[in-house]
């Protein structure tokens, strides 16, 4: 494999590594912007989505289900990761976050880290702390050009993740609830004045957030080819340094914030020692926290909210 | 009223068991079948306590709230002279090795220990407001320090002490600079990843720490050797630590200096003003609190508090290495903080034993004590921020409407 090659290999997994961390990062830009508040459980729901997700395509494998109906099972897997995590995500969001809605951001801090600490063990303790293979339905045959190739696994990855992310946008800037979401991230007394219910918009928001994460979770399985009780942990910091760089709050800022960390990461591991690419990660997410906390593209974020 | 409650905890239960069902009914190759009846077991019964306390506070409402088991304990002992009180603590400390086993003495001291974290960390998190998730880091300094000091160039634990504070400390100024600017939730993911930050360059930098496979051959600390029977027959003398009791009372020494260090901060100008940027940072600033100045003091100082522990650790183990400081253990030390009082000494020490301790005690919960640990954090947080026993200022901030209207009764 010659140079050009090589790069155009690594920009390809950047690409990918990206949009993973984009979608996870969506979520935590989503639930900050509206109750301003991270949600430490969110890696623990990416996981759990990655369990179910390879909970049912085992089952589906196993009946034969896979080789007879490819897409359906694909979409039966997905669907049922993300309306699963999506009723983990509300029921989080009621039983942790919404009585401490008032109280002092400290409290709702340990609330949601005393959340992720306890799904994290949940998940040691149902599933047992070694990895666990994901079926490998796609093979690795894919297309190749330039010395680079790309499988059709990820190529299909590639195109769910793009399309998520467009729904959302689309959900986001033209549907009645997306304006409401957007109102209330903005003013809430205000909205609910206006007539916004304020709470049916915040569980929407734990609907999508988690959704789009559990998404991301079965996408790790199926490329990565295998699942762990705690690797929420490292992607959520990655993802929230994506949710950060962008902007937090901004949902386009957290695409943005994904492909640039994925694409260091991606680079480091590839030129320099690899031992040392979380190292880089942490270094940018305090960068822009101490230089430019707004991030990208997110709005001048005032004093008191930082 | 009851049968309300009684149908909606039905319903949650019901819930819970649909939610998890597909996550721990399924056979996987760990399988096993009591597991998942297990956490559903605990996911119920801590549901249940929730609605159980709701009600009984719900019950208070009217009246004037009651005290706890465990403000009655603390009003019964507030009678007595202060001092007696804490000598008679102190003395039964003491004499905790000469009633117990050695298996038992080891617990004591891994409780001390996390005393000691506790203490460093309730001056960061309690009295300064900065929620901390990487003070492990400082744990590890300490820990570090005394081992490279004492593997290279042959230093004992004491000479070590004040380099291991000296270096914690820095590392806690250059931790707590950038995040000054921060608030809440920002600088809590920060110090996660700075804490993640010095786990990895231990594991990676193998020239110096030996990576993965950790440091070990650390000399005892010298001191007074006490001996209570088994072999060496009872005896006190000058020498290197060597018994399992002389661990323990080197580390109620350490941990009695702490305490009386963190409360006398406590009580000074400087833990006033921890407390009035915990409270609102502007208004402090503009009352003439030099902020910069005290949140990095916060910081330096809650890191010498944990590096004296990571110090004592390795010396006490003879070994350390980078997995004995990862985020989970973070996670401990924060508990206790949250479980005995945001800003309490006394529950901080209470709650540091009942959660190292407790699990050490029934050893088949032991996989559960993460779980419920998470658990504890999210409940106490909802039904009773101020902790076990709550800080005398704290209550009265987050029950002032209470107060107050029982003042106007």
């Amino acid at each position: 494999m010659d140079n050009t090659a090589f790069i155009l290999q690594q920009c390809i997994n950047a690409i990918f590594l990206g949009s993973i961390y984009a979608l996870i990062a969506l979520g935590y830009t989503m639930v900050y912007g509206i109750i301003e508040l991270i949600n430490f459980a969110h890696g623990e729901l990416f996981t759990a989505g990655a369990f179910i997700g390879v909970i049912v395509l085992t089952a589906l494998q196993s009946a034969g289900f896979v080789e007879s109906h490819f897409v359906l099972s694909l979409i039966i897997t997905f669907g049922l990761a993300m309306a699963y995590v999506a009723v983990l995500g509300v029921s989080v969001e009621h039983v942790a976050y919404k009585p401490l809605r008032n109280s002092s951001r400290l409290s709702a801090l340990l609330s949601a880290l005393g959340m992720s600490i306890f799904l994290s063990n949940g998940m040691m303790l149902a599933q047992g702390v070694s990895d666990r293979a994901y079926p490998d339905v796609f093979g690795i045959s894919g297309l190749e050009f330039l010395g680079a190739r790309i499988t059709y696994g990820q190529i299909f990855i590639l195109l769910l993740a793009f399309a998520l992310m467009v729904a959302l946008q689309l959900f986001v800037q033209k549907t009645k609830l997306g304006k409401a979401m957007r109102a209330t991230a903005q003013n809430k007394p205000m909205s609910r004045m206006l007539g916004i219910n304020v709470d049916r918009t915040i569980r929407t928001t734990f609907i999508i957030g988690p959704g789009l994460g559990a998404a991301a979770g079965v996408m790790v399985g199926l490329q990565y080819g295998a699942v762990r009780f705690d690797m929420g942990f490292i992607f959520m910091i990655k993802a929230f340094a994506a949710a950060i760089l962008g902007g937090i709050g901004s949902i386009p800022g957290a695409m943005l914030g994904g492909l640039i960390i994925g694409g260091v990461e991606v680079m480091w591991a590839a030129f320099l020692p690899s031992a040392w690419k979380d190292v880089t990660t942490f270094t940018i997410l305090i960068l822009v926290l101490y230089f430019k906390p707004s991030g990208l593209l997110g709005t001048n974020v005032s004093e008191a909210k930082v | 009223m009851l049968a309300k409650e009684l149908k909606k905890i039905a319903v949650y239960a019901i819930f819970l068991a649909i939610l998890l069902v597909p996550m721990l009914g399924f056979p996987t190759p760990q399988f096993q079948p009591n597991r998942p009846l297990i956490v559903l077991g605990i996911l119920v019964g801590l549901l249940v306590l929730n609605l159980v306390v709701k009600f009984v506070r719900k019950d208070k409402e009217g009246a004037a709230a009651g005290p706890g088991l465990v403000e009655l304990v603390s009003r019964r002992l507030g009678r007595y002279p202060k001092w007696l009180t804490l000598g008679g603590l102190v003395l039964l400390a003491a004499l905790f090795p000469l009633a117990a086993n050695n298996y038992m003495i080891d617990v004591g001291i891994t409780c001390l220990i996390y005393v000691c974290l506790g203490m460093g960390l309730n001056i960061v998190v309690g009295l300064c407001g900065l929620l901390d998730l990487g003070f492990i880091a400082f744990y590890a300094v300490g820990a570090y320090t005394y081992s490279l000091l004492n593997l290279t160039f042959g230093l004992n634990f004491w000479a070590c002490l004040p380099i291991g504070i000296a270096l914690g400390m820095t590392v806690g100024c250059i931790i707590g600079y950038p995040t000054l600017k921060m608030r809440g939730d920002y600088l809590a993911i920060v110090t996660m990843g700075f804490g993640e930050i010095i786990r990895i360059v231990l594991n990676n930098w193998t020239e110096l720490t030996s990576g993965p496979n950790g440091l070990f051959g650390q000399a005892p600390p010298p001191g007074i050797n006490v001996s209570l029977g088994g072999d060496d027959g009872f005896g006190i003398a000058l020498g290197q630590l060597t018994t399992l009791p002389s661990m323990y009372y080197l580390i109620l020494f350490l941990a009695i200096i702490t305490i009386v260090g963190v409360s006398r901060l406590n009580d000074s100008r400087i833990g006033r003003a921890w407390i009035a940027i915990r409270e609102d940072e502007t208004a402090a600033e503009l009352s003439g609190v030099p902020t910069t100045w005290i949140k990095l003091l916060a910081y330096a100082l809650g890191a010498a508090f944990a590096s004296v522990a990571g110090g004592f650790f390795a010396a006490k183990l003879s070994y350390t290495n980078p997995n004995f400081f990862l985020f989970m253990e973070s996670c401990i030390v924060l508990c206790i903080v949250v479980l005995g009082g945001v800003g309490s000494i006394p529950g901080i020490i209470v709650a540091a034993i009942v959660l190292i301790a407790v699990p050490e005690v029934f050893r088949e919960l032991e996989n559960y004590r993460m779980l419920a640990f998470g658990a504890i954090m999210t409940i106490m947080m909802i039904i009773k921020p101020e902790g076990l026993i709550p800080a005398a200022r704290r209550r009265r901030e987050l029950h002032e409407a209470e107060l107050s209207a029982q003042e106007e009764d």
